[in-house]
């Protein structure tokens, strides 16, 4: 394979799509895939073959679209015009009279204007949703691996590195560490083995923007792996996939194979000196397991609890040897900055976190699902313009990012832009993206509780702070829901969090008081709602009622009721 | 030789050879850092966490027993907000198990409890979580009370990495983590296992015993491992 093959690869591909008199695009991705998109696809198949133009029109599953809340979601080209909410019933209707005369279908398609999608800046996300995850040429057609072809035929990984440090790219997995700093260290490692890693484990609970992008854009991550493989020296990589993500995995798997067939991965690539393999690894879905130290242990094949760090995984990771760890998406924004240089990206985004960032939006918002904006977007426009508000309007209340490492946002910090260091300051963190808008229906101390539950059950319990640390937080939080907790409970919590954030030995320990302490910080008559007047006003948490709690004030504190 | 490290330990000038860790060095000037998880002999995890120490400059605490000396590193091994959480710790770890001293066959020769005298650990201010533990004395000589396990992997280590056996391991997830013999069998049924003893040697807590031993004779004590890794190192 040469650099003319793969243009000759693409333009082939280009010209086959464009024979087509009109192309049908299926999301076949997680929401709208479980409502049926398998069960669209063959009867908008059906209808074509009666109509009798089957051989005339493509149609194609793709990967996620985006406005996963209004899926199941149907495209059809030229036009460029996306329906919500469809059914295999739509099917006839929309080839008739959109299809074969023209006419889109006026009060079923969405407005071409919707800020949904316009607000948007896609940049690793640009071609999910659009092309074939299980066509390699789909991928090429659109421009895919030239940047590796760049990238091994004419550029020293010196130079690659410089690009992606210019570039300002920063991990996508939550740390926001500079990752061409992180494949400097590892280039300039001395040892003859090198590995690269792609950490797909994905654990924070309402997160799907990596499973998304396995699913709908597999090759983007290879292609950038790739590339990190050419810039630290390394000749294998892996890609670590939690099981639970079937569809990603065997996307992952034929995305693998058929580059290998191609020739982009394997032995002396583009004909230069350098060859990369990848292998994929899953995963048995500890949350765990996504933390780096665990995550190598666990390809390694032992059991998957972290080690303390210093040494970096950089310095010492796979069986010893210096690793490059990178997030999903850290690995699907090589390609793009390889392809239009660093000065593009760092046009995007602000000074000190550059680029674009994909969040999985969801809770009370009008409009949720997967969205990519550049970095320093207020909280406000993401849930306002984007989200398209508060549903059955209601009232904002809190959003949540970062996950079980991240806290609460309130109101009068809505308009802080999102980037690494603002989010830090209102005292929650980017993480890996996962973003819940609450309004007045949420309790925070639930919310708060709900996240310690899981840090409990999913820490690996090789360190004390963390394993039992994470328990009796828990029954502390859990004490303040039902209205039995005394104020000498609420000092051992706030204590008992700061405790285990400073003492816990990965970052599963360091960060699960996290959510628990901006709550308190934000919310806190809230709380004490809870243990002086026994009172959920969300209604939420199981607390004495009101009126028992007028019995209850005559017996001084709540502690005595358990 | 190797080259040499100078570095301040709770305002003390010491010097250690690089490589070395914070606790070496510490110890090998007489300042003591209670320790858990690690022993003389064994590979570190940095598990336990009482080794925290403060390093300058850092504001993460850093466990001393992984924490390799650097030129002109200032290190405090002691601070309020360090003994605070020492003490923290153990009562996490007395609440977490059912440690009832009176009736443990290493009543007065054992670590968790010493540890606990030593930092003035008086009270414990947590709910005692009263798990349903088993205790599995289906080995021939031996026992091993889970009530009492407080998962430093003393055991775990000693038998992977002097024995060489590797009987033991860790199961679970979190606080329902547990130590298991091969493939999560009886210890009684474990083939692996030599009944050499040494996992008995090292727990910190009376956790593992052997059968028949009066609390009196437990005077057992880790030295050994240093003698055991002598002998080992002389013979390569
Ligand atoms: C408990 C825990 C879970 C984590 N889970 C993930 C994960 O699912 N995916 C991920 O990319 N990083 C995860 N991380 C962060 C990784 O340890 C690591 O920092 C990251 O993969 C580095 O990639 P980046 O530099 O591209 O962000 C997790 C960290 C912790 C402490
Ligand atoms: S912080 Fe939690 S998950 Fe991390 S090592 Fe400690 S016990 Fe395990
Ligand atoms: S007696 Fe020896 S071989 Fe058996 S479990 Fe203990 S250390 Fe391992
Ligand atoms: S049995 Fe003893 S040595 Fe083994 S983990 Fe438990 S307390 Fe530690
Ligand atoms: S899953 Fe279909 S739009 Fe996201
Ligand atoms: S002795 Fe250092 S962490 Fe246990």
């Amino acid at each position: 394979m040469t650099i003319e093959d793969l243009y000759q690869i693409g333009a082939l591909y280009r010209e086959q799509l464009a024979s087509f008199r009109a192309e049908i695009q299926i999301c076949g991705s997680g929401t709208c895939r479980s409502a049926g998109a398998a069960e669209i696809q063959r009867a908008f198949e059906s209808v074509c073959e009666e109509e009798g133009i089957r051989p005339e029109i493509r149609i194609v599953t793709t990967g996620c679209m985006g406005l996963c809340g209004q899926g199941p979601l149907l495209r059809v080209l030229p036009g460029d015009v996306t329906y919500t909410r469809i059914t295999a019933g739509d099917a006839e209707r929309i080839i008739r009279e959109h299809v074969i005369n023209g006419k889109p279908l006026k009060e079923r398609m969405l407005p071409e204007d919707y800020p949904f999608f316009t607000r948007q800046t896609p940049v690793v996300l640009e071609h999910m949703g659009r092309i074939d995850p299980e066509s390699i040429e789909d991928y090429i057609a659109h421009g895919g691996y030239e940047a590796l072809a760049k990238a091994v035929t004419y550029q020293s990984p010196e130079h690659i590195i410089l690009e992606i440090r210019n570039a300002g790219l920063r991990g996508r997995g939550g740390g926001g560490y500079p990752t061409g700093l992180k494949w400097d260290i590892v280039r300039r490692g001395t040892s003859q083995q090198k590995y690269v890693v792609c950490n797909a484990d994905e654990g924070d609970p309402g997160a799907f923007m990596d499973r998304a992008m396995l699913e709908g854009n597999p090759h983007a991550i290879l292609e950038g792996m790739a590339v990190a493989g050419y810039a630290v020296g390394a000749t294998q990589g892996f890609v670590y996939v939690r099981g639970e993500y079937p569809l990603a995995v065997d996307r992952m798997k034929r995305a693998i194979t058929e580059a290998e067939r191609k020739q982009l991965l394997g032995n002396r690539i583009f004909d230069s000196g350098f060859s990369f393999r990848v292998d994929l690894r899953m995963g048995a879905g500890a949350f765990v397991s996504g933390e780096e130290t665990a995550l190598l242990h666990s390809i390694e094949g032992k059991r998957g609890q972290p080690n303390p760090r210093p040494p970096y995984p950089s310095q010492v990771g796979l069986w010893g040897k210096p690793t490059v760890v990178n997030n999903v998406e850290t690995f699907a924004n090589v390609a793009p900055i390889i392809h239009r240089g660093a000065r593009w990206f760092q046009g995007i985004g602000t000074k000190r976190s550059t680029g674009t960032k994909v969040f999985a939006l969801a809770g009370r918002v009008r409009d949720t699902g997967l969205i990519e904006v550049p970095m320093g977007t207020t909280l406000r426009e993401v849930i306002f313009d984007i989200g398209g508000g508060i549903t059955d309007g209601g009232s904002f209340k809190a959003v949540q990012t970062g996950g079980p490492s991240g806290g609460c946002i309130p109101e009068k910090h809505l308009d802080i832009p999102v980037d690494y260091e603002s989010l830090a300051q209102a005292g929650s963190i980017m993480g890996s993206g996962g973003m819940i808008v609450m309004d007045d229906s949420s309790c925070m101390v639930d919310v708060a509780a709900y996240f310690m539950e899981f840090c409990q059950s999913e820490s690996c319990g090789k360190c004390i702070p963390c394993r039992v640390g994470t328990v009796q937080l828990s029954r502390l939080l859990d004490r303040i829901r039902r209205g039995v907790a005394s104020e000498q409970d609420i000092e051992t919590l706030e204590e008992l969090c700061v405790m285990v954030k400073d003492t816990s030995l990965c970052g599963l320990g360091q960060a699960a008081p996290n959510p628990v302490i901006s709550a308190l910080h934000f919310f806190r008559p809230e709380f004490e709602r809870h243990y002086r007047d026994h009172v959920c006003e969300a209604g939420v948490c199981p607390v004495h009622s009101t009126e028992a709690a007028g019995d209850a004030a005559g017996i001084e504190s709540g502690g005595a009721h358990v | 030789m190797s080259e040499i490290r100078t570095l301040t330990i709770d305002g003390e000038m010491i010097s250690a050879p690089a490589g070395a860790t914070v606790l070496d060095a510490a110890r090998e000037h007489g300042i003591r850092i209670p320790t858990l998880c690690h022993l003389d002999g064994l590979s570190d995890t940095g598990a336990c966490r009482l080794c925290l120490v403060e390093i300058e400059g850092n504001n993460r605490l850093q466990p001393a027993c992984v924490t390799r000396v650097e030129e002109q590193m200032v290190v405090r091994s002691s601070s309020p907000r360090i003994e605070k959480y020492r003490r923290m710790i153990l009562e996490l770890l007395f609440a977490e198990g059912n440690h009832v001293c009176a009736v443990c066959v290493v009543n007065g020769h054992c670590d968790l409890q010493d540890l606990a005298y030593d930092v003035g650990m008086d009270h414990v201010r947590f709910d005692y979580l009263h798990p349903q533990r088993e205790v599995d004395s289906s080995h021939d000589r031996f026992v091993l009370d889970h009530n009492r396990c407080i998962l430093c992997a003393r055991c775990v280590r000693v038998c992977d990495e002097i024995e060489g056996a590797q009987t033991l391991d860790i199961a679970g997830r979190g606080v329902a983590s547990w130590i298991v013999s091969d493939l999560e069998e009886r210890w009684g049924e474990a083939r692996s296992c030599t009944s050499c003893g040494k996992c008995l040697l090292v727990c910190p807590t009376g956790s593992l015993f052997e059968k028949g031993l009066r609390h009196a004779d437990s005077s057992r004590k880790a030295d050994f491992l240093r003698y055991m890794v002598n002998v080992t190192r002389r013979q390569k």
